[in-house]
């Protein structure tokens, strides 16, 4: 009888309602911002590497181009970029040590070299334009007057807008200086690497996944069984291995224990300075390859076991064998998904960068990969060297490299995405 | 023709079973081989782990079997002859205990009794031959990387003889740790907004902007963290007090990075629960908050562990982000402002340079290896686990 009595009155019932729920939108909002938060994050992640790509320079000259035109040419008041090959050939041997010059013949004589490559051989070597500060796109916007007055109380010095991703950056090879740098030879590295994983990887994975929906499924003898039970949980644990440790693994097994293969010297490739002993695309693609292959047969089993058992049925009624049912039936249903899920892993690959160290990327090459078996950097590799320099305009040159980078990987996703739905509509 | 004479097996009443033989035991070798090609390929994986466990097992008990020689700064006073065991030595140089090995040329000996300056000494040790020595030869002392040390010893310099993984271990758990102190709450706190607020459209955007976070190269977070987590963190706490390079900074970005695996698991975990409990909850007059937290996430709840501990082992493993962000050099301190250097660091950043193959540092890397391996692999086992003896089943 005690019960009733403490059983709330209504004015009592309805605070104690209001309460909870209040509690309730309380809690409401602290999720909601917990996902703006989310969202903040990846926002200001992006933000962050669009200002860091464009901004001012201020850039000094070590000599002014103007001096240079006036002291070694009859026209002191033609711009330098208006000379002549002779001109410019005799800035350079006026300006350039014997041994320099020695060295630049050997690589190509300056006689042969054309018009435009003389006068960036001029400015690179002569004139010396060194960005001295670097700014973010905001600090250019908000601090505009500050960075003029700065440059001007620098000699030969001037401010220049400048696009860290542009055209030069996209096609010019790795210079130690950051304005001169571009990514040509890591992009190449990258889809070298990334090719030569695909086509390992691929393959692979697929026949793994066929093996493990369609095979394993009906075997009788219960070794195999038990065998085929290992692999599942097998592959399920190395998709959890972290990255560096496969490329440990590259390291020992590829570079150091298979290098006449890697090296490319069981092919007779030759062995010159290009091609750094296990150290090649070739080993940095076979460690992705082993990277990937779990995910890879994660994804195609996924796809494999979405095609509709009426099918295999259908084609085994009609008299056909196991592998004739999946090659005509089963793997044509299932490929847009393997597609998707091999897009999609390839981007986990080509965004890889702590394996590729551990394998032996390179740190400094301007030689273009010429096959399989040459020295190799990669995108993500000049990204992780450019930000761990100190100095500001490599970070500039990174947050560049960054955007190549996203923007081939969304391209990749989008081709996923495109797939994907293709797929599904197909299925209505 | 073949089928017509099958058939008219039948007809002849033969027994079945020779029918039924003749369709069932024609030997298909095209079939065959394709299935044990597709079986080898399955194979592989396993030999992939075999390949992890033997290359990181081999290695690592060279490391650990592993003698370095460390310059005693003691001569040879007099020459030493073949069948000689009593080596006499200079005054210089730190002193060598009994039961030591040491190292002249290519002999190794063991010292049995010290004396002053003269050496009781065992010739031929560990199948080296016992070979005449000159005056004045440099004396090795040997030491060996002992596992109890590797454990225990608070200090990381290999080229002098510590080989204590624990500053290394450390600051891989402060950065984990200050990882899950951003993921989990932010991870989790989204899936249940995800998962039972959201309306259809507001997760049509929601996801995708998960996935994209989560398809973002690792490297590309160090460089966030970097350039704008530690200049934030500078300005928040002052420079004097956080280091340019510090575990906090590469930790919360580290959080950033695993918030998409927490979440998306998590929901998974969430929505997966049967909407009758919802329902049943409602009915009983139980506010959203209320059922969301007394009966969905308890429900779900061998699926979000199992998400944290996915989560930790993802940021255990995680390389770039400290590589970039955390610093360089080992460093066993609980200050998470200070630049320390983790394990995948130490791997990344001692593999970065040319590292020859018998180094010292080329072994450590196995072992730094074997331990990260075997942690997560670990963590991973017991969150499938988690999910396999947990799960509430319903339905």
């Amino acid at each position: 009888m005690n019960r009733v009595s403490t059983f709330p009155q209504e004015s009592q019932l309805r605070r104690l309602l209001a309460r909870r729920k209040r509690i309730g939108w309380l809690w409401q909002v602290v999720f909601l911002l917990a996902t703006i938060l989310v969202v903040l994050s990846l926002i200001v992640l992006l933000y962050n590497i669009v200002v860091g790509a464009f901004g001012y320079v201020i850039v000094q000259d070590k000599v002014s181009p103007q001096e240079i035109v006036q002291t070694y040419t009859d026209t002191p008041e033609a711009a330098l970029h208006t000379l002549s090959a002779d001109q410019y050939r005799f800035i350079l041997e006026q300006n350039l040590s014997k041994g320099l010059l020695r060295r630049l013949n050997s690589e190509a004589p300056l006689t042969e070299r054309s018009r435009e490559e003389l006068y960036r051989l001029v400015v690179e070597r002569v004139v010396k334009p060194r960005v001295v500060q670097s700014y973010s796109l905001v600090d250019s916007i908000f601090e505009r007057d500050k960075i003029f007055a700065e440059a001007a109380a620098l000699p030969h010095s001037r401010v220049e807008f400048r696009r860290w991703l542009n055209l030069d950056f996209l096609t010019g090879k790795q210079a130690s200086v950051p304005e001169l740098a571009g990514v040509r030879t890591a992009l190449l590295g990258s889809l070298w690497v990334i090719a030569i994983t695909v086509v390992v990887a691929l393959p692979l994975g697929v026949a793994a996944a066929i093996y493990l929906e369609e095979y394993a499924a009906v075997v009788a003898n219960p070794w195999l069984r038990r065998l085929n039970a290992v692999i599942q949980t097998n592959i399920n644990n190395l998709a959890g291995v972290p990255s560096i440790i496969y490329g440990i693994l590259g390291l020992a097994i590829f570079v150091r224990g298979l290098e006449a293969f890697t090296s490319g010297a069981a092919f007779g490739a030759t062995a010159d300075g290009a091609t750094a002993n296990g150290r090649t695309i070739m080993s940095a693609g076979l460690t992705l390859a082993l990277l990937i292959l779990p995910i890879i047969i994660i994804n195609a089993q996924e796809a494999i076991r979405a095609v509709p058992q009426s099918l295999r049925q259908a084609s085994m009624g009609l008299g056909a064998t196991r592998w004739q049912t999946i090659w005509h039936h089963v793997l044509p249903s299932a490929l847009p998904g393997i597609l998707t899920g091999t897009i999609l892993s390839v981007s986990r690959a080509l965004g890889e960068t702590a394996p590729l160290v551990v394998v032996g990327a390179s740190t400094f090459i301007t030689i273009d990969p010429d096959g399989p078996f040459s020295k190799f950097t990669t995108l993500t590799i000049q990204i992780y060297q450019w930000t761990a320099r100190p100095q500001d305009e490599f970070r500039n040159i990174a947050a560049a490299a960054i955007i190549v980078l996203l923007v081939l990987l969304l391209t990749l996703n989008a081709a996923a995405i495109l797939l994907r739905n293709r797929y599904s509509r197909r299925l209505v | 023709m073949q089928k017509l004479e099958s058939f008219s097996l039948v007809q002849k009443e033969t027994s079945t079973n020779t029918l039924l033989n003749t369709l069932r035991c024609r030997l298909r070798p095209g079939e065959l081989a394709v299935e044990a090609f597709l079986f080898l390929a399955a194979v592989i994986s396993i030999f992939v782990t075999i390949g992890i466990v033997y290359v990181l097992g081999v290695e690592t008990w060279s490391f650990f079997g592993r003698i370095n020689w460390e310059d005693t700064n003691k001569q040879l006073a007099q020459p030493v002859g073949p069948a000689d065991t009593r080596l006499v030595v200079t005054e210089s140089g730190s002193p060598i205990p009994v039961g030591a090995i040491i190292r002249l040329d290519d002999e190794i000996m063991q010292v049995t009794a010290v004396k002053g300056n003269q050496l009781a000494v065992q010739r031929g040790q560990e199948n080296t031959l016992p070979a005449p020595h000159k005056e004045k030869l440099d004396i090795y002392e040997g030491e060996r990387v002992v596992l109890w040390e590797f454990f225990t010893e608070t200090r990381w310099e290999p080229q002098i003889g510590n080989f204590g993984v624990l500053p290394l271990l450390n600051a891989t758990l402060m950065t984990s740790a200050i990882a899950m102190l951003v993921a989990l709450p932010l991870g989790l706190a989204a899936a249940i907004y995800l998962s039972e607020y959201a309306g259809p459209r507001t997760r049509s955007i929601l996801k995708p902007v998960l996935e994209v976070l989560a398809g973002i190269p690792t490297v590309v977070y160090g460089y966030f963290a970097l350039t704008f987590m530690t200049p934030l963190l500078r300005m928040i706490f002052g420079d004097d007090v956080v280091q340019i390079y510090n575990t906090a900074s590469a930790g919360i970005v580290i959080g950033i990075l695993v918030i998409p695996l927490v979440s998306s698991m998590s929901e998974d975990a969430l929505s997966a629960v049967p909407r009758a409990l919802r329902e049943a909850a409602y009915g009983l007059g139980a506010t959203r908050l209320e059922t969301v937290l007394q009966v969905v996430l308890p429900a779900a709840a061998s699926g979000v562990t199992a998400a944290f501990i996915v989560a930790i082992s993802r940021a255990i493993g995680e390389t770039m982000i400290v590589a970039i962000a955390a610093g360089a050099g080992p460093n066993f301190t609980f200050n998470p402002f200070e630049a320390a250097e983790t394990m995948t660091g130490h791997i990344v950043r001692i593999s970065g340079g040319d590292l020859s193959y018998d180094s010292i540092d080329y072994n450590s890397i196995f072992a730094i290896g074997l331990t990260l391996f075997a942690l997560t692999l670990t963590l991973n086992i017991i969150s499938r686990y988690v999910v396999a003896h947990f799960r509430e089943e319903y339905e």
